[in-house]
């Protein structure tokens, strides 16, 4: 045995494979641990459709549905609420709503369907706390050139009444418009796409 | 007795580990009250995984029965109410230690050459700690607990390309629910606290292989005696723990104190929403996360969002927690302690703890522009403490560190 000279490059070469067989195998056993951290089937199965009747929702009011955990809101905007909309578009970080935070049927300027209903998904692009409702004009807490809309209590944000995001924020994008149609003038579904 | 010590010897390292650590670790006779903290929170820790066992007893992690849970140990389980005190008051007890200790490392140089790994070990050691808090927190299922998390899960999903995947990933779905208390239950209750341990001990190993610092920041291990010990050094048994058990006995007085008398510390450490059950649809009015993570969360909140994304300030957040592991390599100074130090340092010294303290109130409250304006000029000071080190250590005026320690 004595006289069998040790082949270094050869060694380094096993050990280099081993290793790298071995990262592949440990890999490979990861795998399974990673993919049952993502959703189960139950949670995908829980982001059907939701429907919501308007007929009783006055103007000025909102009312919250949940869809896909998330909450989902419903304002009948009144005249001077939309008048309101198309007034402040220097203010705006996204006035024209370019990024892609609404389905095609709702890039428009009151981002909805039918302008007097606003749906859209409550949850704050900054962090995703859900912004309060504060319709009211120039209340004292958020100063003289608050003319209504969603303020986030996490960290400040600003919405107009379209859910667009005022400019000084530290949202960086309009609030989402989820998918929905008409399913008649009165009912509503979150979650499906109107056909074109 | 004898014969049982010497079987165990034979087979254990008993005696030659009790010397090693305890009785012939010679630690600096110049100890002065920063040299609490360490083993403090070393008992802090006993006492969260005594508690958390107990506490686990009776915990539901479950979405529909983790809020009531709590309330029944609360209120039905016989000092079931103590136990949970206990455990929530131990966590921001924890953190106190933690910050003190480190600020104790950053007085008398105790990161620096040759201590640079005891220091790493202690980073990940407040990292895994920042992980084991936040998990525990969501486990009340409370308003804070749920939006809490919600905001920080949502940190993950400003990376750009796999943020989204990313924090679903962590969620289990694709809001915080039932999965997502789940897994951070198991997070807290095994995995973190598993690492938790290990990096303690590696913490203590690096410290007993190169020897404690001390205030002056001199080595004891350069003057030995004819014995081979250091001059300047005592046996850590029995000076120390003597000296131990005094810190310990104080903090106790003061740590039941507000167990008793104020355990949620007008809010401080447990907050007031956290006692209205999680609800996906509301968020509370106004949200802070609790106070030992809030100097970190006023930094995230002080940068306004670049190129479209709030990424910018989720790194900033990150960078400026990650940023302590580079502080054996970013201080320049010939002298370690804070005694020899010249004038640049102590400023410096002092603005980073104003910056620190100051973000960390502004992190509880409400947004304003003008607390945005000061959460964004003392954040500027925080990372300039760090980015500016090299060249104000370097300048600074020294006095002479002396050769052995001193009496002070």
């Amino acid at each position: 045995m004595s006289e069998m000279s040790v082949d270094g490059s050869k060694r380094r070469f096993l050990v280099a494979m081993s290793a790298a067989v071995g990262g592949v195998a440990a890999v490979g056993a990861a795998t399974p641990f990673v993919m049952s951290m993502m959703p189960s089937a139950r949670a995908l199965a829980a982001g059907a459709p939701v429907e919501v009747d308007i007929s009783k929702l006055e103007p000025g009011q909102i009312v919250t549905l949940e869809w896909r955990g998330k909450p989902v809101w419903v304002v009948h905007r009144t005249p001077e609420m939309l008048a309101m909309l198309t007034k402040h578009d220097d203010k705006l970080t996204d006035p024209n709503s370019d990024e892609d935070q609404q389905p095609a049927y709702c890039k428009n300027p009151t981002r909805a369907i039918r302008p007097e209903i606003f749906v859209g998904v409550g949850v704050c692009t900054h962090l995703g706390c859900s912004p309060n409702y504060r319709p009211d004009i120039a209340p004292a807490d958020l100063g003289a050139d608050w003319y209504g809309g969603f303020f986030c209590p996490c960290h400040g944000s600003r919405y107009d009444l379209a859910s667009r995001v005022l400019k000084g924020s530290p949202a960086p994008k309009n609030m989402p418009v989820p998918p929905y149609k008409y399913l008649s003038d009165s009912k509503i579904l979150v979650g499906e796409d109107q056909k074109a | 007795m004898e014969k049982v010590i010497n079987w165990l010897d034979a087979r254990f390292p008993l005696t030659a580990s009790y010397k090693a650590h305890l009785s012939e670790y010679f630690a600096p006779k110049n100890f002065n009250f920063w040299y609490y903290f360490g083993s403090l929170a070393l008992m802090v820790l006993v006492i969260q995984i005594v508690t958390g066992i107990f506490l686990t007893m009776n915990y539901k992690p479950d979405a529909q029965l983790a809020f009531g849970s709590v309330e029944y140990i609360m209120r039905d389980v016989p000092l079931g109410w103590l136990i949970r005190y206990t455990h929530s008051t131990g966590a921001s007890a924890f953190f106190i230690v933690v910050y003190l200790h480190m600020f104790r490392g950053l007085i008398y140089g105790s990161f620096r050459q040759p201590r640079e790994l005891i220091w790493i070990f202690g980073m990940l050691i407040y990292l895994v700690l920042m992980g084991e808090a936040f998990f525990g927190y969501l486990l009340p299922w409370g308003q804070m607990s749920y939006w809490g998390a919600q905001v920080i899960v949502n940190l993950f999903s400003a990376v750009p390309f796999v943020g989204d995947a990313l924090s679903t990933l962590i969620r289990g779905d694709f809001v915080v629910s039932d999965a997502t208390l789940n897994r951070f239950f198991a997070l807290h209750v095994i995995a973190m606290p598993l690492v938790l341990v290990g990096l303690v001990a590696a913490h203590l190993v690096a410290l007993h292989e190169v020897g404690s610092n001390n205030p002056d920041g001199v080595e004891i291990k350069k003057h030995k005696g004819e014995n081979g010990h250091p001059l300047d050094g005592i046996p850590f048994h029995p000076y120390y723990t003597v000296k131990d058990i005094l810190g310990v006995t104080v903090f106790l007085i003061v740590f039941t104190s507000i167990l008793f008398f104020a355990p949620e510390m007008g809010g401080y450490f447990l907050e007031a929403n956290n006692f209205v059950p999680a609800d996906s649809l509301k968020t509370p009015q106004h949200i802070a996360p609790v106070w030992y993570f809030t100097p970190y969360y006023a930094i995230l909140r002080a940068v306004p969002p670049l190129f479209g994304s709030q990424f910018p300030g989720v790194a900033a957040m990150g960078v400026s927690v990650m940023i302590f592991f580079a502080l054996p390599w970013l201080d320049k100074s010939p002298v370690k302690s804070i005694r020899y130090r010249g004038p640049k340092f102590k400023i410096a010294l002092a603005l980073f703890v104003i910056a620190f303290l100051g973000l960390g109130f502004l992190g509880t409250q409400p947004p304003s522009p003008t607390y945005t304006l000061i959460s964004r000029i003392l954040s500027v000071v925080y990372f300039l403490f760090f980015l500016l080190m090299p060249w104000y250590t370097k300048h600074d005026s020294y006095k002479t560190e002396p050769e052995r320690v001193t009496d002070k």
